[in-house]
């Protein structure tokens, strides 16, 4: 009776939590169970809570859920900031991703050769990464502040900028959009690398020798071979990227809230301007929801793509 | 006229001799095999010539030009890997094309010169179909039309048979050895299988331990090995290698006669054996056994056909002879043949 003894007391033989762990459809279920409701909990109910929201008048200070139909969706469409908003989203996410997939490109390549102090190379690529963003960002706010921007300081130091240059980072339009999309490229960049980095080290090495010994050339090598094959990850990458950066708010938060004049606003922020600092959460779900539609066609385009291009 | 030679090749891998001092020489429309065990060095060798590795020192010539410095693609060579590393994302075309179209050659001569090497090879149907719709035998083929096309000065080929099965690998074999010899290139074919290298080669170069043993015919291989290492690496089952007299005496289990059945055994070598027992093996069968003195108590096997076959239970006293000529005497130190020329 040894295998009774060792049984947790309470539990029959022939049913109870021993059956459940001995039947493979239960575990099964029941190992799943987590991930399920922690879908269901983070995702799920506020996705459906948003849905709800859009439709509705609800705001911080009135939580009743009146029915309006698309009225929201029609006011944020007639609103001027929602066409900026939507320029700086496309603007933001496609120049910082084209940057972040060019140098991620050549750094994985140069971090695939062996050479000294590769190590040191990749901890500091992966720095960014691990870093909480909200410590990196405002980092970066220091750096591009008004008043001690190392950027100004250095290149006044050095003669780069006269005594009549002194750009205001964060304060004028465009060097704000340059500085949100300069940021999120150096947070970004990690990621893309190491995605990259693992889909170069899956290339075997024969295949390189091979274009070698048939006579390509360095830009033949990686047009013709290289980059075809690492297309598949190098779109997984890009897909990634365009979800975090359309995502995003974190990096726009903290260095410029939007501004100046609405010039670095995107969706993923003014949705939360508008519904949590302005308290209309109606219309701020119905901003969010507008990304949806966008991201789920992104997806869907990308992995298609990916799919088609796979090799082996 | 050598196509390819090395002097005093050398790669050293953390201190580990990987290639050590080879001098070799490949003359024009040879077949050249390179044979040995594992990491003995002759895929470093290769892949050397190739331009793939650089040598820690020593020089390589082609064409009686010193290439040792140049890229790959400098020297008029090409390759065939043992995994033929065909471009998984090029069509069979785009693949055999890629060498040419690196050179530069023109839209209609890539035409041209591509569907010529596809009918050689007789994978014309296959041009559209991308290498994972291939079989193993069509990707060998498509990856021999890949090097051959734009007709390189000396082929590298690394155990490109390895991946085909047994069947498939014999007819393979006898295509490519009809091909080389149709073209006429010079061809440097790595393997560690010794069939097919006498099977493919005018001379077969045996390698240990990053060093050349012997460099010869196929049959002077076999017949005449220069070292104990040749002796057991060639052939099987191996050579018997016995001790006696402060020498060690070789001879090969086919070359073992039962004394009963040869008329004159004077003069010849006495193997007096203690028999184990017989493997069958169809058209041979093996006797594997102990010698008795005067030898050291030593295993050798015999090799007799089957047509005479041997009736003899396990235990049985056999008493073997072997023909004076067909004896090989070794230094017991060095292992290198003592009878020089073998005509002992």
């Amino acid at each position: 009776m040894a295998a009774t003894e060792t049984r947790a007391p309470g539990v029959s033989p022939n049913g109870g939590l021993a059956g459940v762990l001995d039947s493979e459809i239960w575990l099964g279920r029941l190992m799943i169970a987590p991930a399920v409701v922690y879908i269901v909990a983070l995702v799920g109910f506020p996705f459906v809570l948003a849905l709800l929201y859009s439709v509705s008048s609800v705001t911080v200070g009135s939580p009743e859920l009146n029915f309006v139909g698309l009225a929201n969706f029609r006011r944020i469409v007639e609103n001027p900031t929602f066409w900026e908003a939507l320029r700086n989203t496309f603007i933001f996410t496609i120049v910082s991703q084209v940057i972040v997939l060019v140098l991620a490109k050549i750094l994985a390549m140069a971090l695939l050769k062996d050479f000294r102090g590769k190590w040191l190379v990749r901890l500091l690529i992966l720095l960014p990464w691990v870093a909480p963003i909200s410590l990196g960002a405002i980092g970066w706010l220091w750096t591009f502040d008004s008043i001690y921007s190392i950027i100004n300081w250095t290149a006044r130091a050095l003669g780069i900028f006269g005594p009549d240059t002194w750009p205001i980072w964060l304060g004028q339009p465009n060097l704000a959009m340059a500085s949100v999309i300069l940021v999120h490229v150096w947070r970004l960049l990690p990621l893309a690398t190491v995605i990259i980095l693992a889909g170069l080290t899956s290339i075997p090495q024969d295949i390189h020798d091979a274009a070698e010994v048939d006579g390509a050339g360095f830009w033949r090598h990686l047009f013709v071979i290289t980059v075809p094959l690492v297309l598949p990850i190098l779109l997984v990458a890009l897909l990634f990227g365009i979800v975090f950066t359309f995502t995003d708010m974190i990096v726009i938060f903290i260095l410029t809230r939007g501004g100046p004049y609405d010039s670095t606003q995107v969706l993923a922020s003014w949705a939360y301007f508008t519904g949590i600092d302005g308290g209309d959460l109606a219309e701020g779900s119905a901003i969010a929801l507008f990304l949806f539609p966008l991201l789920v066609a992104v997806a869907v385009a990308f992995l298609r793509l990916a799919r088609r291009t796979e090799v082996t | 006229m050598q196509t390819v030679e090395t002097v005093a090749l050398t790669k050293t891998f953390d201190s580990v001799r990987a290639v050590d001092g080879i001098d070799l020489a490949a003359r024009e429309g040879e077949f050249l095999v390179l044979l040995g065990p594992s990491g003995c060095g002759k895929t470093t060798l290769l892949r050397m010539i190739a331009g793939l590795e650089t040598p820690s020192s020593g020089q390589i010539l082609i064409n009686g030009q010193d290439v040792t410095g140049l890229p790959p693609r400098a020297r008029d060579i090409a390759m065939v890997f043992q995994s033929y590393a065909l471009y998984p994302h090029l069509t069979v075309f785009n693949n055999i094309a890629f060498p040419l179209r690196a050179q530069g050659a023109g839209k209609a001569a890539v035409h041209d010169k591509v569907t010529w090497a596809a009918t050689m090879f007789g994978i014309q149907t296959l041009l559209d179909r991308k290498p994972r719709q291939l079989s193993g035998g069509e990707r060998q083929r498509v990856a021999l039309a890949r090097a051959m096309v734009r007709e390189p000065a000396v082929f590298l080929l690394d155990e490109p048979l390895s991946n085909l099965d047994a069947k498939l690998r014999t007819s393979a074999r006898d295509e490519l050895q009809l091909f080389q010899r149709q073209i006429g290139t010079t061809t440097i074919y790595v393997t560690h299988d010794q069939i097919e290298a006498m099977g493919l080669g005018h001379r077969v170069a045996v390698l240990n331990a990053g060093k050349i043993c012997q460099i010869g015919t196929p049959q002077e291989i076999y017949a005449e090995p220069t070292d104990t290492f040749v002796a057991t690496f060639i052939g099987a089952p191996p050579m018997n290698l016995v001790a006696q007299d402060g020498a060690i005496v070789g001879f090969r289990p086919e070359h073992m006669q039962l004394a009963e059945r040869v008329a004159e055994t004077a003069g010849m070598l006495v193997v007096p054996t203690r028999m184990h027992r017989i493997e069958y093996l169809g058209a041979d069968e093996l006797v594997y056994g102990t010698l008795e003195p005067p030898f050291p108590e030593e295993k050798v096997i015999a090799k007799v056909s089957t047509s005479q076959p041997v009736s003899a239970q396990p235990g049985d006293r056999l008493e073997f002879v072997v023909n004076q000529r067909d004896v090989k005497r070794f230094d017991r130190d060095s292992g290198v043949r003592a009878d020089v020329g073998g005509a002992a």
